[in-house]
């Protein structure tokens, strides 16, 4: 019995998800969840912050400065997060040629290249003070600043290229190129650094971190994540006018 | 295998045909190189030390010059579409392309770099641990770098473009390269380096000419 109703589900599913991708309905739709992903990075925004201002206690080791992680690590986490997701839906736009599908990875790369430096920005503001310098060629800061170059990468191929379509696929198979390359470029940069410098540097946190400094991270992750959800949003709002300006939905849409 | 060699072969009958182009980026190898000591100071020591880093470097960006010649002329006259049509797979079309480019980029400066070795006094067999890794990782080059070729093929600003998508790929290149000759030096095991840089041409020769004929099939429907 389940055979017979699981293809009709399936179609049914796929069937709704290709009505959703088509630009005139999810123009609107954006436009309603715009609002909630704003209310809801505000109220983890607060809580977040709040919890790791307030409640987290100061390092033993540390002292007050290590709270800028509750801004690094989510923001590292989400540099890293995006691109996977771009990569995704640029995939998606070339398997089954939706539109949509670039334009959502167009609309990502912004804030993943953000994301990247404002991780490298706050990592610095860290090291200066714990280990007395901006910048070590640390296996993980140089496979960040990598991840910054291939964002601003996608984001000149896609700006130098007119036609949108065009743009859309060459994004793809760069975005694509770059998912197969960076575990290799994580692995050649961490054996790189191990076979030329001892640890004279450890970026490893102490194994056990207070239960609420874990929740500040939490709290502030999910803020970023539910910003970086609404701006992309947004963004693909704007991208869908600008690209479907011709059309007469759009101009209904915009009166 | 025949499309492979009778578009590699029309490749380097072009290439000796304009002789210049191919000399100018082995002279910018050649001239990068001879920078380095100029900029840091003569200490053998010193130079020494940074010699694989050097080469490696002048290198990526020697190969980087060959680059955007890659399809840009064949592009201009339709040969391109000719290539898409033909009977002959483009990818196999595009693997020819990509020897010749290393042929023709990458072997002179493989070649070349015991000499500029020898400027940045390094020993007999560090010269060999070198002219190895640049065998193993001047392909891997082309390949990638074709891919960017194809990619920024006909684009505004191709060529600063193209530098900036493809150099963050070569970092692995750089990496595994330059470190075996530094290992080398070091008096430890480079077998290591060579498995990965021979590991990623495996990788690189199998998806590389793949992902540039989807390029360029993207680049000829506009």
């Amino acid at each position: 019995m389940n055979d017979s109703i699981r293809p009709l589900t399936s179609t049914r599913l796929t069937r709704w998800l290709f009505h959703c991708a088509s630009p005139p309905v999810f123009y609107p739709l954006a436009g309603r969840l715009i609002p909630w992903f704003w209310a809801l990075a505000a109220l983890f925004g607060i809580a977040g912050l709040y919890v790791s201002f307030f409640v987290a206690p100061t390092d033993a080791v540390q002292g007050e400065a290590y709270r800028i992680i509750f801004v690094h690590v989510p923001a590292s986490w989400m540099s890293m997060f995006i691109y996977l997701v771009m990569a995704f839906w640029a995939g998606v736009g070339l398997v089954f040629n939706t539109r949509l599908s670039g334009m959502m990875a167009q609309a990502l790369a912004p804030t993943g290249a953000l994301m990247a430096v404002l991780s490298l920005w706050t990592g610095s503001l860290w090291g200066k003070p714990m280990w007395g310098t901006w910048w070590v060629w640390d296996a993980r800061l140089t496979s960040e600043l990598i991840l910054a170059f291939l964002y601003i990468g996608f984001i000149a191929l896609q700006a130098s290229i007119d036609d949108p379509r065009r743009a859309d696929k060459a994004g793809a198979i760069l975005a694509l190129v770059g998912v197969v390359n960076i575990p290799i470029i994580y692995f050649s940069v961490k054996w790189w650094n191990t076979l030329h410098q001892g640890a004279s540097v450890s970026l490893t946190k102490s194994p056990s971190m207070a239960q609420t400094m874990l929740w500040g991270m939490l709290l502030m992750a999910l803020c970023f994540w539910m910003y970086s959800i609404a701006v992309a949003l947004m963004r693909v709002r704007a991208i869908i006018l600008e690209r479907e300006a011709a059309t007469e939905w759009v101009k209904h849409a915009v009166e | 295998m025949n499309a492979v060699w009778a578009m590699a072969r029309r490749d380097l009958l072009l290439a000796l045909r304009r002789k210049s182009e191919v000399l100018t980026a082995l002279f910018f190898f050649v001239i990068v190189c001879s920078l380095f000591p100029l900029g840091i100071g003569p200490e053998p020591a010193l130079l020494r030390k940074i010699a694989p880093g050097v080469l490696w470097v002048a290198a990526l960006l020697a190969t980087l010059l060959g680059l955007p010649r890659m399809f840009a002329a064949d592009h201009q006259d339709g040969t391109l579409e000719q290539m898409a049509l033909s009977p002959s797979p483009l990818g196999l079309l595009v693997a020819g392309k990509i020897l010749a480019h290393w042929l023709v980029s990458g072997l002179p400066l493989v070649l070349l770099a015991p000499v500029l070795g020898i400027q940045f006094d390094l020993a007999p067999d560090a010269l060999g641990v070198l002219v190895l890794a640049l065998l193993l990782g001047t392909p891997l080059l082309s390949l990638i770098g074709a891919i960017g070729a194809a990619l920024t093929l006909g684009v505004r600003g191709g060529g600063v473009l193209l530098a900036l998508l493809v150099l963050p790929l070569y970092v692995p290149a750089l990496i595994f390269g330059a470190g075996a000759v530094e290992a080398h030096i070091a008096g430890l095991a480079f077998a290591g380096h060579f498995s990965l840089l021979g590991a990623m041409l495996a990788v690189a020769l199998f998806f590389a000419p793949w992902a540039t004929t989807a390029a360029l099939r993207i680049a000829l429907e506009s």
